[in-house]
């Protein structure tokens, strides 16, 4: 549906506060591991495009999801990765950008045979 | 005049309510002779809306404009009165828990600066109507707003005396993450043309949701022994029952003018209805987890004051042709979860949060059993009880990351499919080549009809990693907020607020013997 502004050039003259130019060389990813809700929602990182998604598995997750009970016992051969809703198989050498992921793409995550605190999601 | 009558005094009939009105407001018009009426209105028509006899409008507030200064003054006199009466016997003392407080702080942050964004919105629109009777109403609306937020800095400046966190909530109601949703809510408003304001902060917010912020929450209040917030939310109550009346009388007032402007209205409708709903979701979460003494649960609060009182209201305005508005189905699912998933993010991000957390005790959490039966044991519950046998090895719940956020309602992106409490909602949209992120079709909606509005969004994670909001850390960000660490946040247990508030009770049991 059309902008409704007074301004005629109103749409022209928008600051688009999110562009990947303001984030100083990074993209913000977004990464979410299901079926873990006592984490609430995604994280969002700044992180560079050429980073390998081994620095990911390596240094990220276990800093920020270590903490939960399940996090240890995750079987990481087994583990199903989208980024924006298309399936990857990651390459821990190769960059986040090799495997399809932009500026504000959403990396989510399951770990089959682990959904939270006595299977509840949590 | 007649001059047979020989009257011993002349005197002139009395004008009648409806006349001393008319002349109150037609009599102020004028018609501009050196302007056009669309440059000394030049915000009337940008947004389609089509008005043809501006002479038409009700104003609801006709027959009560000469009351109107006496009641207020009346309610001024009374409320101070009050308050003194408060401060001096130590009203402080007489809460239920020092908890209580931090729905309060959050009342405070996140609620009054809203009255004083109502007041400027208010006075906006009515300084922008061609119509002298809505321009009068609205500017009248507008005194109220102001009096609302001066009076709850009043009221709850008694706290500030004795308690953390009431020093700074106008600046952190402008930078805090979580208070970006609902000064967005308001920016969003404001910046809009001045019927969908009109149709925003008149009917959705004062008509549908106020309801559910000055009934069941003042009820919560008085429960809980505050007797300064009781007393400013009936001070307050009697406006808002006036404001909402306006409101409904401006949907009226545009629909019987054009046909044309039901599509219009209906879009701002379900757009103002489902943004409105995002913001009550803090409320639902005082009235469920932050009341230590709790009158209903959100769930029952929504039932009364949405689904029957709302419904009722859907039910007048059918004939109009404006329909319920759109996920008022999926709201009414979602107040089942809303209260719990949003208290699950404020207990796991509490280091950033401007007022304390606790994880709900074995009696609250039998009490939330018995008010959410079918959903609270099978997938609330048990976080809690990770989350407290963590907290007994020493190893209490952080998130120490930062959460993805909503574009449209910029809450994190904490809700479920609706019909799967298992699995987050997400929605993303594109625009110029960007994408965005939505927590629901509710929200994606809105982004859909405006993007190039809602693709500026003061989105706080983002604008902290862009180094916008006092640097890198955490520490660097908590001092922009000005929030005191380790005294304004964390946990309740321990607080400074807590640790005085139990030296105070210690103290009396001595006095008392």
């Amino acid at each position: 549906m059309a902008l409704v502004a007074l301004d005629k050039d109103y749409a022209d003259k928008i600051d688009i506060r999110d562009r990947v130019e303001n984030f100083h060389g990074n993209i913000v990813v977004y990464l979410h591991w299901e079926e873990h809700l006592s984490f609430c929602a995604a994280t969002a990182f700044p992180l560079l495009p050429d980073m390998p998604f081994g620095a990911l598995l390596g240094d990220i997750l276990p800093t920020y999801y270590g903490m939960h009970p399940d996090f240890a016992a995750i079987d990481w051969a087994a583990v199903r990765w989208t980024v924006d809703g298309t399936a990857v198989t990651p390459d821990p050498e190769k960059s986040l950008k090799d495997h399809g992921v932009g500026h504000k793409s959403l990396i989510r995550f399951w770990t089959p045979g682990l959904n939270g605190y006595r299977g509840s999601c949590s | 005049m007649s001059t047979t009558t020989a009257a011993p005094f002349t005197t002139k009939a009395k004008l009648g309510l409806k006349q001393r009105y008319a002349l109150l407001t037609r009599g102020l018009d004028w018609e501009p002779s050196y302007q056009s009426k669309s440059a000394l209105y030049p915000y009337a028509e940008f947004e389609g809306i089509k008005i043809h006899d501006w002479s038409k409008w009700e104003d609801p507030f006709r027959l009560t404009m000469d009351a109107y200064w006496k009641f207020q003054a009346e309610k001024e006199r009374k409320l101070y009165a009050v308050l003194d009466s408060f401060a001096q016997n130590n009203g402080q003392l007489g809460l239920s828990s020092p908890r209580y407080l931090n729905a309060i702080k959050l009342f405070l942050t996140g609620v009054s600066p809203l009255e004083y964004q109502a007041h400027r919105g208010f006075a906006h629109v009515g300084r922008h109507t061609p119509g002298v009777g809505p321009r009068i109403a609205a500017q009248m609306q507008s005194l109220d707003e102001l009096r609302h937020v001066q009076t709850q800095i009043h009221t709850l400046s008694h706290y500030n005396k004795f308690f953390d966190g009431f020093n700074e909530f106008s600046h952190m109601h402008d930078r805090v993450w979580y208070l970006s949703v609902p000064k967005s809510f308001f920016d969003d408003a404001r910046t809009a043309g001045p019927f969908e304001y009109f149709i925003a902060i008149g009917f959705a917010f004062e008509y549908v949701l106020t309801n559910l912020l000055f009934v069941p929450f003042m009820s919560g209040a008085a429960y809980n022994g505050d007797l300064a917030t009781v007393t400013f939310g009936f001070s307050a109550q009697s406006d808002e029952s006036r404001h909402m009346t306006l409101g409904i009388e401006v949907i009226k007032f545009l629909l019987e003018q054009d046909p044309d402007n039901l599509p219009i209205v209906q879009k701002w409708v379900d757009k103002w209805f489902w943004r409105g709903h995002r913001v009550l979701g803090l409320v639902a979460m005082m009235m469920d987890y932050m009341l230590p003494k709790k009158i209903m649960s959100w769930r029952e609060a929504w039932d009364i004051y949405f689904t029957e009182a709302g419904g009722a209201l859907f039910g007048d305005l059918s004939r109009y042709g404006l329909r319920v508005p759109k996920y008022a189905d999926i709201a009414t699912a979602e107040a089942e979860h809303i209260s719990h998933q949003n208290w699950c993010t404020f207990y796991q991000y509490t280091h950033a949060a401007a007022f304390h957390t606790w994880l709900p005790s074995a009696e609250e959490m039998d009490w939330l059993s018995e008010k959410y039966p079918n959903t609270f044991d099978k997938y609330y519950r048990p976080r809690y009880e990770m989350w407290a046998e963590m907290e007994k090895e020493g190893k209490r719940f952080y998130n120490n990351a930062l959460p993805q956020l909503c574009t449209t309602c910029q809450i994190p992106m904490v809700y479920t499919e609706p019909g799967d409490p298992t699995t987050i909602s997400f929605r993303s949209s594109h625009f110029r080549g960007d994408t965005y992120h939505f927590c629901s079709d509710g929200c994606k909606d809105v982004f859909d009809g405006e993007p190039e509005k809602y693709a500026q969004s003061w989105l706080p994670v983002h604008q902290i990693f862009q180094g916008q909001c006092g640097g890198a850390s955490m520490e660097d960000v908590l001092k922009y907020y000005r929030l005191n660490p380790g005294v304004d946040n964390m946990d309740q247990t321990g607080s400074p607020d807590q640790v005085m508030w139990d030296a105070w009770m210690a103290a009396r049991s001595k006095v008392g013997g």
